[in-house]
């Protein structure tokens, strides 16, 4: 195959974009950790007898429960914050646009992960 | 100063130049899975605000699944159980591909629909396993 890339941008060693490599490698080192979180926190929840307010409490304020929800929950959270970023790249051309909604990904995820950190911190407290 | 060689970049193919196959509805499928997972967790975060606030206001979270569209819910829910299954086998399956193996394309097509039907059949088990929690 042909050398596609300019010697300088080789050179530089930071992809086409300037700033891939970090987001590529981020991506799949989340993945491994949700790929082990994922079942444990589904097997959590499949297994309660019923989802009333007590089970719920009792489950997610054991001191395993707050901790598998922890961390599912930040490694989800830094995951699909990537994950839509991507999907925003690829189909939002118009710059307004695409950097508002870039910078709005950002902040959701960011406000929903503290709001999930304190509400679990709060029931297992 | 050395003019960059940039001339012989290939342009990115349309989307409309590729045939419906399986690997390419699997692709597809992994966006949209990864979509509906962020809603999920969008609504996962609700629900543990309301149980962290209190009776109260679990009550109301409470009373939308005991009520008339208490069946969406549940729909709902299994959908979600899908998706995150679904987005972690295929997501399995692109890890692998980054190590560089898999790129056949009769294989990868094959992998395709088995990934589609194992994220069934794992869904299906945790739901019979979670046997009625909703």
């Amino acid at each position: 195959m042909a050398e596609l890339r300019t010697p300088l941008s080789r050179a530089k060693g930071l992809g086409s974009a300037r700033s891939g490599s970090g987001h590529f490698i981020a991506q799949r080192v989340s993945a491994v950790a949700l790929m082990l979180l994922i079942p444990v926190f589904v097997w959590m929840i499949a297994r309660l007898p019923d989802m009333s307010y007590e089970t719920a409490r009792a489950a997610i304020g054991s001191p395993l429960g707050a901790l598998v929800l922890l961390l599912t929950l930040t490694a989800a959270f830094y995951h699909m914050r990537l994950g839509l970023q991507v999907v925003i790249e690829d189909y939002i051309s118009e710059p307004f646009t695409r950097a508002g909604l870039l910078i709005a990904n950002t902040l959701l995820v960011a406000g929903l992960w503290l709001v999930a950190l304190f509400s679990i911190l709060v029931i297992a407290a | 100063m050395a003019k960059p060689s940039t001339a012989n970049r290939p342009l990115s193919p349309h989307v409309s130049v590729w045939r419906w196959h399986a690997t390419m509805a699997s692709s597809i499928a992994h966006r949209i899975s990864g979509v509906a997972n962020y809603t999920g967790a969008v609504l996962v975060t609700i629900w543990l605000a309301a149980l962290a606030a209190g009776p109260e206001a679990y009550g109301a979270v409470e009373a939308l699944i005991a009520g008339p569209v208490g069946i969406l819910v549940t729909l709902a829910l299994i959908g979600f159980t899908l998706s995150l299954t679904y987005h972690m086998l295929n997501g399995i399956r692109h890890l692998v591909w980054d190590l560089g193996h898999g790129f056949d394309p009769k294989g990868s097509n094959l992998r395709s629909i088995l990934i589609f039907a194992g994220a069934v059949v794992i869904t299906a088990a945790i739901w019979l396993a979670a046997g009625g929690l909703v």
